[in-house]
């Protein structure tokens, strides 16, 4: 502030310089015409007659008419004029104003239109993690089952596999002593005593299982 | 103006004479006082006009009253300080009153008032009389310190005091003289030229050439005219601003 008004006053100073010097300039300027009016005209210069009555008359209209005007300029014309500075500016202010609300209300819904779909895309985020996770946990238990199923399956399937090569075993060892009590009794036309035949066919069966 | 071909009448111009017929002649209504009428009824109408269509985009007469107000109400403020505010229409009525008289004066037929010393004057003195008031009014006795600046040594005080005193006295001498001097040089000047033309436009068909000179010279004047016309009046409204920051505000 100091400094704003230091520079003012400079600028006034400067300006009081020029003016004085120009002050001068006027000056001799009217001191050559004074003096060199009678030189034009015999009767001087018309301003400086001052026996001429019309010359104060002006003078006393001049104040008539300035003070007139003053009053009409600072009563009438004036305060319009600024009536009319007053308005824009308030209109000016208000359209600021309006525009000013106008951005704060469009900035709000712009956010809380982010938030929307900021939350939307959460919720459908969750929702899409959720069915996976159901759906994998359903798949997961009918795998479960479906393996103890299959494990059953398997389990049965080689017990009976089991029993029928047993059924197969037994059954291999008597046809085995018979048709070794046939071959033996056609060849050698001597019956020979069962017993030998089972332990030798249980022998070499177990010599093959082994 | 020039009735004989050989004497050139610069000052005739001047003269003042009534204006209006008998009824100004009864009232010593000059044609001076005619052309301030004139005057302020061309600042009110382009006011009173300029204001009227109270557009919020201002046409063309609007800006202009619109650029006048804020031309001199930006002066009052700057140079004045907050209180200019108070000063403004005055300070309008000072300015448009002298730019508006220098301006008509150009006018072929018209006349100069603010040529003439008295009304200089008068508008000089009604400038120093309300800056001396207004000090008086604000200050109080204190506004005699004006005289004495601070700081200044004791010993000085015989030579500094007289001259304050005589700058503040001549300060209405310089604001009436400057104007009227101003406005009556270049008014010489163009009579002057143009009564050198009409001679020389005697002299017969080498003078119709001769007689360029002045017109070109007149021409030029013209530019120069206008725009003394506006320095003029800026210059008294300006240094009516200065008086007055000097009042609110002592130095």
């Amino acid at each position: 502030m100091g400094i704003r008004l230091g520079h003012a006053s400079a600028g006034r100073w400067a300006g009081r310089q020029i003016l004085r010097r120009r002050w001068q300039l006027a000056a001799s300027a009217a001191v050559l015409l004074i003096t060199a009016a009678p030189a034009w005209a015999a009767e001087g210069m018309p301003q400086l007659d001052f026996a001429n009555k019309l010359t104060t008359a002006q003078v006393v209209w001049l104040a008539i008419i300035f003070v007139a005007l003053y009053l009409l300029l600072s009563r009438w014309a004036l305060p319009q004029v600024a009536s009319v500075l007053e308005m824009r500016a308030t209109s000016i202010a208000g359209d600021l104003d309006a525009a000013r609300r106008a951005k704060s209300e469009a900035d709000a819904a712009v956010a809380e239109q982010a938030k929307a779909t900021r939350e939307a895309h959460a919720s459908a985020q969750a929702e899409i993690s959720a069915a996976v996770a159901t759906s994998k946990a359903a798949a997961d238990s009918e795998s479960v089952t479906l393996n103890a199923k299959l494990d059953q399956q398997i389990a049965e399937a080689e017990e009976r596999i089991a029993r029928a090569r047993a059924a197969a075993m037994g059954a291999l060892e008597q046809v085995a002593t018979e048709t070794a009590l046939e071959v033996v009794s056609r060849l050698t036309g001597t019956a020979i005593d069962g017993s030998t035949v089972n332990r030798a066919v249980a022998a070499a069966l177990a010599a093959r299982a082994s | 103006m020039a009735a004989e071909a050989h004497s050139i009448d610069a000052l005739g111009q001047f003269k003042l004479h009534t204006a209006l017929g008998p009824f100004g002649a009864s009232v010593n209504f000059t044609q001076s006082n005619l052309m301030m009428v004139i005057a302020a009824g061309l600042i009110l109408a382009l006011l009173y006009f300029g204001a009227k269509p109270r557009a919020v985009v201002p046409g063309r007469l609007q800006a202009a009253a619109e650029l006048a107000y804020d031309f001199i109400h930006k002066m009052c403020v700057d140079q004045i300080g907050e209180e200019g505010r108070r000063f403004f229409p005055f300070v309008f009525t000072l300015f448009f009153f002298v730019l508006f008289g220098n301006l008509l004066g150009l006018l072929p037929f018209s006349f100069t008032y603010t040529s003439h010393i008295a009304v200089t004057a008068t508008l000089a003195i009604t400038v120093i009389v309300l800056v001396t008031v207004v000090a008086l009014a604000i200050h109080g006795m204190h506004f005699f310190t004006y005289f004495w600046p601070k700081g200044t040594p004791v010993a000085l005080a015989p030579i500094i005091i007289p001259v304050e005193i005589i700058s503040y006295l001549s300060r209405p001498v310089s604001l009436s003289i400057r104007l009227f001097a101003n406005m009556v040089a270049g008014h010489v000047m163009f009579e002057v030229f143009a009564s050198f033309m009409v001679m020389m436009a005697g002299a017969g068909v080498i003078g119709y050439f001769g007689a360029a000179g002045p017109l070109a010279l007149n021409v030029v004047l013209m530019g120069f005219e206008l725009l003394v016309a506006f320095l003029q009046a800026y210059v008294f409204a300006v240094l009516t601003c200065i008086y007055l920051h000097d009042a609110v505000h002592l130095h």
